[in-house]
């Protein structure tokens, strides 16, 4: 008979099957949820049912199409590494300002570090026009100080736009540095400017006929901050002050800088794909992987017929895990990523081989086909352990390696090895305990 | 029913053809890549690829080369990728070029919309991934190495565990040497460039293969140490028949998928599939009929040694 706690196993791996399968394909069940909702409104709890969420796949530049940028960029006038990663920083937000400006959704902008090398890497999905956007990237940010006209009225906090500002003739280029200061009485975080000797006549010159108005500080035409002037300011030294946080006088000062010393970026390595064939990419390959998926379930019925029918049973239950995975973390799929899913398919099942080959050789030695389950599972664990045990380890070894092909094909290949170890060792091991333990373990035929 | 349980193979007897198609094998590989030298792809050398798929059919090469000269591209090596596609190599396209010749080869004949890519790589970077793939692949095979040390630790009698290490490193590198050999013959004639999927397949296949390898060793030590009075050549071939069908349905069943990717799977991961279908399956050949016996004879020729010297 089946003892209790192999019934409560069995019972978690339905349950889990059921979950795991409805998170990557939801549709089915929504509709049936939202077929039956209605009918059942009148029972209390049973109408709070919301069904499974629809959260689709996150798919690489690769499969949906896009263009991948690596610049590096030129630091050679910073010095310092703090400085080095706060002009990168201030980069960043110039660049990931212009790439929205441009209308890609999720765009992606990251600072990059390789060895002595700083680098920016933008990704951007769905773009039509390329050549367009690297030129806009590569522009030098302009940093301008604008003032209000003349005639200013009193002017709502949320119509500060460019066109109400005068530009004052004042830029990025007469700004030495920008940094933050800690007020010395108020302790209260501030940013400091300062500017060369042309910049600081100018600065006076401003300060002077704005006393009491606002200073606006535009990059690439966005408005960065809009400090009243208090006084004329002489000598090239300025503060703004204002009720910011440590983290927001950082922003702004890295924000002050990335126009004062613009930072020269060049295009080093793209990679773009057009979106017909990153779709096409993702057709093929998904197929591939799901002939492949047949093919392996047609070679275990084959040779293990029943015993093989459930490893067929626990490799459904190990795609769909490694599926809601790549969901739930989220990991984007890439090409990469696909290839080592399809792979992580093929080598999911070695470890039931080795269980069911080892469970032949065991039956030849004794009769109790309960015990030669026992046992098999026992001896083949050591091959299983370290089958995987190399791959993780290679897996491991290419992680390091940086590369996104390489890096996505590791995660997918890592990620399917523990997952194949679960399938092996708890689901078709339970599934084959519930099912010996029924009429069907003395057909011996079957289980051959 | 395994078709390897149907009947008892002699693989020591046999041996010495066995011996003969690796060493076959291996020397036409290295002479290929000595030959004919690796086509490394632009993720080494830089340099920049741009493809395109045609609605109907890809123009003439001599056509496409006519109406980009003027661009000044320099050399331009140009294939075709499936049945419509068109792909085209320089060292010296730049981004900025991207629309014009996207524009231009769009006057020889339909594409399909979105169908293109185009992949650019800086010296910088070619330099760099070709550092880091010689520092990967350094550190997986002494990852692999350290691995087999460690599996043969407790080997010994009548073979010292040394024996085994070392018949495990050579089968490591006729698993490598062969599938590369075959990709010098590729490079050459149909131009398949060596990048970074096919390095990352030859790193799994590290990873994937030695594991046959050490499971039939792992049992050839087994069985010396049950029968001790029994004949060497006998564990041997015991032990081979015994794993046989392990060893070969494991590796079935991933070539299983990797045919699949490889014929299914499209032009990107095309030649990702054949290095490993390439390297899985030569990784169990050798772990079948090349290692142990690879093992008995050398045992057999210190025995040899050790008579004459008495």
């Amino acid at each position: 008979m089946l003892k209790k706690k192999n019934k409560i196993v069995l019972a978690l791996i339905i349950a889990l099957g059921f979950f795991v399968f409805n998170f990557v394909f939801p549709s089915y069940i929504n509709s049936v949820v939202s077929w039956v909702q209605p009918k059942i409104s009148f029972i209390p709890v049973l109408n709070q049912i919301s069904g499974f969420p629809e959260k689709p796949f996150k798919l690489g530049l690769d499969l949906q199409g896009g263009s991948q940028l690596l610049y590096e960029a030129d630091l050679s006038e910073v010095s310092g590494i703090e400085n080095k990663d706060e002009a990168m920083q201030g980069l960043r937000d110039v660049i990931e300002r212009r790439v929205n400006l441009f209308g890609v959704a999720e765009s992606q902008v990251a600072v990059q570090r390789e060895g002595e090398s700083y680098r920016l890497s933008i990704e951007l999905p769905g773009i039509k026009s390329l050549d367009e956007a690297i030129a806009m990237i590569g522009e030098t940010p302009y940093l301008e100080f604008r003032e209000e006209p003349a005639d200013a009225s009193n002017v709502d906090e949320n119509t500060l736009a460019l066109d109400y500002f005068i530009p004052t003739g004042l830029t990025g280029q007469y700004l030495k540095r920008a940094s933050v200061i800690f007020n010395p009485t108020t302790y209260a975080p501030e940013v400091a400017l300062e500017f060369n000797d042309e910049g600081s006549k100018m600065f006076e010159e401003i300060t002077t006929r704005n006393v009491g108005k606002k200073l606006a500080i535009f990059i690439d035409n966005n408005l960065i901050s809009a400090p009243n002037v208090n006084d004329a300011i002489s000598g090239g030294n300025a503060q703004i002050s204002g009720d910011f946080t440590a983290q927001e006088a950082k922003e702004l000062a890295r924000n002050l800088n990335a126009g004062a010393l613009p930072v020269p970026i060049s295009l080093i390595s793209q990679n773009t794909v057009g979106p017909t064939l990153g779709a096409a990419s993702l057709k093929t390959s998904l197929t591939a992987g799901i002939l492949g998926l047949l093919g392996v379930c047609l070679f275990m019925l084959v040779f293990y017929r029943f015993s093989g029918l459930l490893s067929i049973l626990a490799l459904l239950c190990y795609t769909f895990i490694l599926l809601s995975l790549f969901k739930l973390i989220p990991i984007t799929l890439t090409l990469a990523g696909i290839g080592g899913l399809i792979l992580s398919v093929g080598m999911a099942v070695d470890a039931n081989v080795l269980i069911f080959e080892r469970l032949r050789e065991e039956r030849q030695k004794t009769e109790n086909f309960e015990r030669a389950q026992e046992v098999a599972f026992q001896r083949a664990w050591p091959s299983i352990r370290d089958s995987n045990f190399t791959t993780l380890l290679i897996a491991l070894i290419m992680f390091g390696f940086g590369t996104s092909f390489v890096k996505g094909f590791a995660v997918a290949l890592s990620l399917g090895i523990l997952a194949s170890m679960f399938s092996a060792l708890v689901v078709t091991k339970n599934l084959m305990m519930a099912f010996s333990a029924t009429g069907l373990g003395k057909i011996k035929w079957l289980w051959q | 029913m395994a078709l390897a349980i149907i009947m008892y193979f002699n693989f020591i007897k046999n041996r010495k053809i066995f011996f003969v198609i690796s060493i076959t094998l291996v020397a036409l590989s290295i002479s290929a890549v000595l030959f004919f030298g690796l086509n490394l792809g632009i993720d080494f050398t830089g340099g920049a690829t741009f493809g395109v798929n045609y609605q109907t059919k890809v123009p003439d090469f001599s056509e496409v080369q006519q109406v980009l000269a003027p661009l000044g591209l320099g050399e331009i090596t140009l294939q075709k990728s499936g049945e419509r596609g068109l792909v085209l190599k320089s060292k010296s396209i730049t981004e900025n070029q991207y629309g014009e010749i996207l524009g231009i080869l769009g006057g020889l004949g339909d594409i399909e919309e979105g169908s293109e890519n185009f992949q650019s790589i800086g010296p910088l970077i070619g330099n760099e991934l070709k550092q880091k793939t010689n520092i990967v692949i350094v550190l997986a095979i002494i990852a692999i190495l350290l691995y087999i040390a460690v599996s043969f630790r407790k080997m010994s009698r009548p073979i010292k565990s040394y024996v085994y290490s070392v018949a495990g490193v050579v089968a490591l590198f006729h698993d490598l040497l062969i599938p590369l050999g075959i990709f010098a013959v590729l490079g050459k004639l149909y131009g398949v460039e060596i990048n970074i999927p096919i390095i990352t397949a030859f790193l799994t296949v590290f990873g994937y293969s030695i594991n046959d390898t050490v499971v039939v060793l792992d049992r050839i030590r087994e069985n010396l140490i049950k029968n001790k009075t029994g004949d060497f050549a006998e564990a041997i071939n015991d032990s081979l028949n015994q794993t046989f069908a392990r060893s070969v349905n494991t590796s079935l069943t991933v070539l299983i998928v990797l045919s699949c990717l490889f014929i299914f799977g499209g032009e990107a991961l095309r030649y990702f599939a054949l290095t490993l279908l390439l390297g899985v399956g030569v990784g169990t050949y050798s772990s079948i009929f090349l290692v142990s016996p690879l093992v008995f004879s050398y045992t057999l020729a210190k025995q040899k040694r050790a008579l004459r010297i008495k």
